[in-house]
């Protein structure tokens, strides 16, 4: 009899078990699919789903968003916003609230997060410089003043943090891997380097020029690295136009055995074989470009312009090096970002007030979100990714 | 006399507001907040580029700020408006700014 009821309750307990996890799992959120759209305008922040294609939700109060940028926590939570305003905010995607936000300086361009997910550091103009905050609580851990206004801030393997300083022409690396922070300074990038990229793989660092033709790559597995001149002289003596959009250098990846980059001042983009850094072709394209991102598998890059000719998109083949289609999403295209395997690209039409998703090979529009002036679109892919 | 009193009206009327065509001067203010706003922060406060907001341009001479906007400052990432503005729209554009933002 006794066992009987000890069977029974067990089944009870096992019964009951079941109910609980599939009342969770209902109510249970993961976040490998979700992204953010950053809305400049409002200050507000998009929560979207990429398999609905869809918002679910919108952080307000998160300041000045113009040319605002995120990265995420490695277990892809947390947003960490990284304002003009100099603001650091870091949202929850799950309780779609603001879990903390700090007023870390006066004027910040971009930010990143440690390889193991411990750090964040924001790029600052005003005072000019990094500062880098424990990504737990928000508190400040290191104050790197470059009296320089600081660019293209990354991450770079074994807790360090990689940065470029436009008026004195200098790359910096802060290794954070031991209890206080070494600097490594590297004199003679150029000319105003206007923004730098890491390559996928963490060991190629580029800065582009703006006072000067060319770029600077930096080999981090030397040590000390070794600034290296690449494309010097792309321009070879041509006026350049006048720029009104600096182009971007973040968020690509390789493009077979090339990368790709966007030339300053010319409306075209310039490849560049991954191994020996030489130039090898250059692709015409219907504006300056802005962003030139590789799909995830290489094999195709998407192209956005510079003001005026900010209403087009171009799409060229890797192979060929030639343009194979182009869309007229609408007024001001700011951003592109891909889905993590490349089948959707979505794509912000700040004027227009939408997302505008694209199968990347049919070229067929799935879909539309509509945003506030939406910029820039980051998925939680980008957790998992050196240098995004 | 008549012919005075019409010059002292054209030379009392800002240039830009008589000049600029229906619904332009919405575009010109999109225009500075947003995309001169990439540089100059969406506030104004600046970036890359400098402050230029109504404080801080207080007593520059509207024409100055003008021949900026459509000459660009050679040696800086600013750059010429001429191929995109005529002088009447970068006319309005230093006024909007001294005005602090309101047109």
């Amino acid at each position: 009899m006794t066992r009987f009821i000890a069977a029974g309750m067990l089944f009870l307990t096992i019964c009951f078990t079941v109910w609980i996890n599939t009342v969770l799992a209902d109510t249970l959120r993961a976040t490998g699919d979700l992204g953010v759209v950053v809305e400049r305008s409002t200050g507000s922040l998009l929560i979207v789903d990429q398999s609905e294609r869809a918002a679910i939700g919108r952080i307000e109060g998160l300041g000045d968003l113009s040319h605002a940028s995120v990265v995420f926590s490695p277990d892809q939570r947390f947003a960490f916003v990284f304002g003009r305003d100099g603001g650091l905010s870091k949202v929850d995607l799950l309780t779609q609230t603001v879990a903390g936000r700090v007023l870390q300086s006066g004027n910040a361009i971009g930010g990143a997060i440690s390889d193991d997910g411990a750090l964040v550091a924001v790029s600052n103009y005003e005072p000019g410089g990094v500062r880098v905050f424990d990504a737990e609580t928000l508190e400040m851990v290191a104050d790197i003043p470059t009296g320089s206004k600081t660019i293209g801030l990354v991450d770079a393997p074994a807790r360090r943090f990689v940065f470029t300083l436009w008026e004195a022409g200098e790359t910096w690396i802060a290794d954070f891997s031991r209890d206080e922070p070494e600097i490594t300074r590297i004199e003679g990038i150029g000319k105003n380097p206007y923004d730098a990229l890491i390559t996928a793989d963490g060991r190629h660092y580029i800065a582009g020029l703006f006072g000067e033709d060319g770029l600077t790559a930096l080999d981090l597995w030397q040590s000390p690295p070794l600034p290296r001149r690449i494309l010097g002289g792309y321009g070879r003596g041509e006026k350049a136009l006048p720029v009104y959009k600096m182009p971007h250098l973040e968020g690509w990846a390789l493009a077979g055995e090339r990368f790709v980059l966007p030339a300053v001042g010319r409306h075209e983009v310039l490849w560049v074989d991954a191994r020996s850094l030489e130039e090898t072709g250059r692709t015409k394209t219907h504006g300056q470009p802005v962003f030139a991102v590789s799909r995830p598998d290489g094999r195709q890059v998407w192209v956005n312009f510079a003001h005026p000719l900010n209403d087009t998109v171009q799409v060229i083949d890797t192979p060929s090096g030639e343009v194979i289609h182009s869309l007229k999403p609408g007024p001001a295209v700011l951003h592109i970002e891909f889905t993590p395997r490349g089948h959707e690209v979505w794509v912000s039409v700040r004027d227009a007030g939408r997302i505008d998703i694209y199968d990347t090979h049919s070229f067929e529009k799935l879909g539309e979100i509509a945003a506030e002036t939406p910029s820039g679109i980051f998925f939680t892919a980008r957790a998992h990714r050196t240098g995004l | 006399m008549r012919s005075a009193a019409m010059a002292f009206l054209l030379f009392a009327l800002p240039a830009a507001a008589a000049d600029l065509p229906p619904g332009r001067a919405a575009e010109l203010e999109r225009l500075v907040l947003q995309d001169c706003g990439s540089c100059h922060g969406l506030t104004l406060k600046g970036g890359l580029g400098p402050d230029i907001r109504a404080g801080t341009l207080a007593g520059t001479p509207p024409e100055s700020l003008a021949h900026i906007v459509l000459q660009g400052v050679p040696g800086t990432p600013m750059p010429s408006w001429h191929p995109l503005l005529n002088e009447a729209e970068a006319q309005w554009i230093a006024e909007f700014l001294l005005k602090g933002g309101a047109p």
